[in-house]
């Protein structure tokens, strides 16, 4: 096995797609949020949605690290790639992201700041031992799965004695997110958004394993399927939640039994823990401000935090009137009822993050989905 | 001693190949620059035309149509698995040529050297073109030669131009693809921008991908030979396949359908993309060209292509059809339909 398309086999997907079909009670709907960004991906790239029956339908939840992050903070990250001797290291996805006036981290990078794209947090470590007369600030975002490798360059930074690294942390955490959406009023109280259950990611389970889902599955009694980022993986998993709903089951399954565990990856999290700590609050674009839903750096490592080192200022930006970006994050509005979709709004010109980020719900419909559109207007025309 | 043996006849030392430099001399038009153009460049591309040692090349005209393309490369690293910018800079004009049907018939190649680059690259880089015009048979006739500050560059940037001359009969165009006709590429997509990164420093990981940088106008000259009425050819460089194939739908006003499926591409060459989150669609090839034909001459043109050693891969990927959008859409393996749209910003920089 070589795991580049084995889990793409258009002969199983048709296999699953007759069951679901077989399965789906044609009397009631079904409405699942992928939560993470990978699937929405996956979702459009493979064309998913052609193989689901119409009463099943997707829901796009908000975990796309790059869209979630508030435009403050990335207006921070432009502020220290700006600061004289500061080389700011970023993952590639970050340095389109536009925040006020037009400016993004590629447009500081054309001014003359020093920006690199780097792909992994020991590229970060790396650059700041070849510049050891430069301050070198890793710009780290993410879910529970780019946390550990976080942790990992700030630990080998402090064994190599680097003076002159540190981490911008912007580390979030999937399971408050759900939280938060579940227990948002137009989830609860209003029934604007249905969610009869989701898709967890799998490789934040890896990580973390699938026990803290449990608390969905038994608080709010909504099943979660743990799924990988392959299309049989995605079909396996929407299979799985209409078993659990058809039976009346709410349950944390684990589809990715190749690699998640219960318990997740505990020498990770042991890190993660040494490492981070909870920071009270965090301000999510699209969700505001989420109680104990994002990590900061411990005070032992303050050395190697950039909060710490560097004077951040607490910027609160408001996103673009016309841009629904806060709304599609939480399900509550596809991107094809932005009014700047695919006009003001496109990935050469991105409004709001989620047309950034090649995960976010409208990049991915932009990039791979807009033809439904036509074809739907064909029918209405008809 | 006799008086005369004061005024010795001109000896200049040798150019210092092994371990010598680009200096700010060597573009400056004197007694350097033309030591540095007799030595390297007239001793490497050596043919009639550059003999002449005018300021433009002297060749006779054809009659007919003739094309005209230039096509400036800044690829770094400058060395890479399967070529180096030398043999690039001089495919990419050729090919650029070849996608109208024509037979090039010279190149013209504009230096911008970096003050500083070592001499013994510039020779590696000035031998690997000469090699790939001799082998394609298209002399180099003329050039240029200017010499920036240190860190005005990146080592060496080259221009290349071209002419060539268009066959009679042959309307080969972007704008010519009508519904019904079928879409063919000449082999596997993504092996030169793979090749590429895994040579950056910061994407340290190992393959045996080579750049398939090669010239294409033996085999189009095949192509157009058995079927003249090839009504699309392009070479899916920067952007892919996936941004070749929407600039011909708009050229033409058409919609395309292309299957997953059939699409070949390289078991390694897929690996790295999902290692790095790529999509081998936008990737860019140096050696493969796409042609759009009508229906019932696919068959003889695949034979043809398949017969050639650069179109061995070769198949057929899809089909035009009607769509006043413009969409590039795709059946999935996975039994879905996608649009395959535009390349928007870069996947990643420099790569020809």
């Amino acid at each position: 096995m070589k795991y580049i398309d084995e889990f793409r086999a258009g002969v199983l997907a048709q296999q699953i797609a007759a069951k679901i079909a077989a399965e789906a009670d044609p009397c009631r709907h079904y409405h699942f949020m992928e939560f993470c960004g990978g699937h929405t991906h996956a979702i459009s790239r493979f064309g998913i949605v052609d193989l689901l029956p119409g009463n099943v339908r997707m829901i796009h939840g908000p975990g796309c690290p790059v869209c979630v992050l508030p435009i403050g903070r990335v207006q921070n990250a432009i502020q220290l790639a700006q600061t004289p001797d500061v080389i700011l290291c970023s993952y590639g996805d970050m340095l389109r992201i536009p925040t006020t006036h037009g400016m993004s981290l590629l447009k500081a990078k054309a001014q003359g700041a020093e920006i690199r794209m780097v792909y992994s947090s020991a590229d970060a470590v790396k650059i700041a031992q070849q510049n050891p007369q430069r301050q070198v600030v890793f710009f780290a975002i993410g879910f529970e799965t780019t946390t550990p490798p976080t942790a990992i360059a700030i630990k080998q930074a402090q064994a190599l004695g680097l003076k002159n690294f540190s981490v911008f942390c912007n580390h979030v955490l999937t399971p408050s997110a759900i939280s938060h959406i579940l227990q948002s009023p137009e989830v609860r109280e209003f029934g604007l958004v249905p969610l009869d259950g989701f898709i967890g990611p799998a490789h934040v389970s890896v990580v973390i394993g699938s026990q803290p889902y449990e608390y969905f599955s038994e608080e709010f009694q909504k099943p979660v399927v743990i799924a990988g980022f392959e299309p049989l993986d995605v079909m396996q998993a929407i299979l799985m939640l209409i078993r659990q709903i058809n039976t009346g089951r709410a349950e944390v399954e684990n589809e990715f039994t190749r690699a998640v565990l219960p318990a997740g990856n505990i020498k990770a999290q042991a890190l993660v823990a040494d490492v981070f700590e909870l920071r009270r609050t965090f301000e999510w674009r699209g969700l505001g401000w989420v109680p104990y839903s994002a990590l900061k750096i411990k005070s032992r490592y303050a050395g190697f935090d950039t909060e710490q080192r560097f004077t951040i200022s607490a910027l609160s930006i408001a996103d673009n009137k016309a841009c629904e970006c806060s709304a599609i994050l939480r399900g509550v509005k596809r991107p094809q009822d932005c009014k700047i979709f695919g006009t003001v709004c496109t990935p050469e010109n991105p409004v709001g993050s989620c047309m950034v980020s090649s995960e976010g719900a409208c990049a991915a419909h932009y990039r791979y989905g807009r033809f439904r559109e036509k074809n739907d207007a064909v029918i209405k025309e008809n | 001693m006799s008086q005369k043996g004061f005024v010795k006849s001109g000896y200049t030392r040798a150019l210092d190949l092994k371990n010598g430099c680009v200096e700010m001399a060597h573009g400056s038009g004197g007694r350097a620059m033309a030591q540095l153009i007799q030595q390297l460049f007239v001793t490497a591309f050596d043919n009639e035309f550059l003999r002449q040692m005018n300021d433009q090349a002297c060749f006779p005209s054809f009659s007919g149509r003739m094309v005209m393309s230039t096509d400036s490369h800044v690829v770094t690293p400058l060395f890479f698995p399967g070529g180096d910018i030398g043999s690039l800079s001089v495919h990419g004009t050729i090919n650029d040529i070849a996608m109208a049907g024509a037979k090039p018939c010279y190149l013209a190649a504009g230096f911008i050297l970096e003050e500083g680059f070592p001499l013994a690259d510039l020779k590696r880089i000035v031998d690997s073109m000469a090699q790939a015009a001799r082998s394609a048979q298209v002399p180099i006739i003329t050039g240029d030669t200017k010499v920036v500050e240190k860190g005005s560059g990146d080592g060496v940037f080259i221009t290349t131009t071209g002419v060539g001359m268009v066959p009679e009969g042959i309307h080969i165009s972007a704008e010519n693809a009508r519904p019904g006709d079928k879409i063919l590429v000449s082999g596997t997509l993504g092996d030169h921008g793979v090749a590429v990164m895994a040579q950056r420093e910061n994407l340290s990981f190992e393959t045996s991908i080579e750049s398939d940088t090669a010239a294409l106008h033996g085999l189009v000259a095949q192509m157009i030979a058995v079927t003249p009425n090839i009504r699309v050819l392009r070479d899916p460089t920067r952007g892919g396949l996936a941004t070749t194939l929407n600039e011909i739908a708009q050229q033409s006003s058409v919609g395309m359908m292309i299957h997953e499926s059939s699409l070949p591409i390289q078991e390694q060459v897929q690996a790295a993309c999902e290692f790095l989150g790529l999509d081998p669609l936008y990737i860019a090839n140096e050696g493969k060209l796409i042609a759009i034909c009508p229906a019932h001459d696919v068959e003889n043109l695949l034979r043809t292509m398949r017969a050639h050693p650069l179109g061995k891969n070769a198949a057929i990927i899809g089909e035009i059809i009607e769509d006043s959008h413009c969409f590039v859409q795709m059946q999935t393996s996975f039994g879905g339909t996608r649009v395959v749209d535009w390349l928007s910003g870069e996947q990643l920089p420099r790569i020809c």
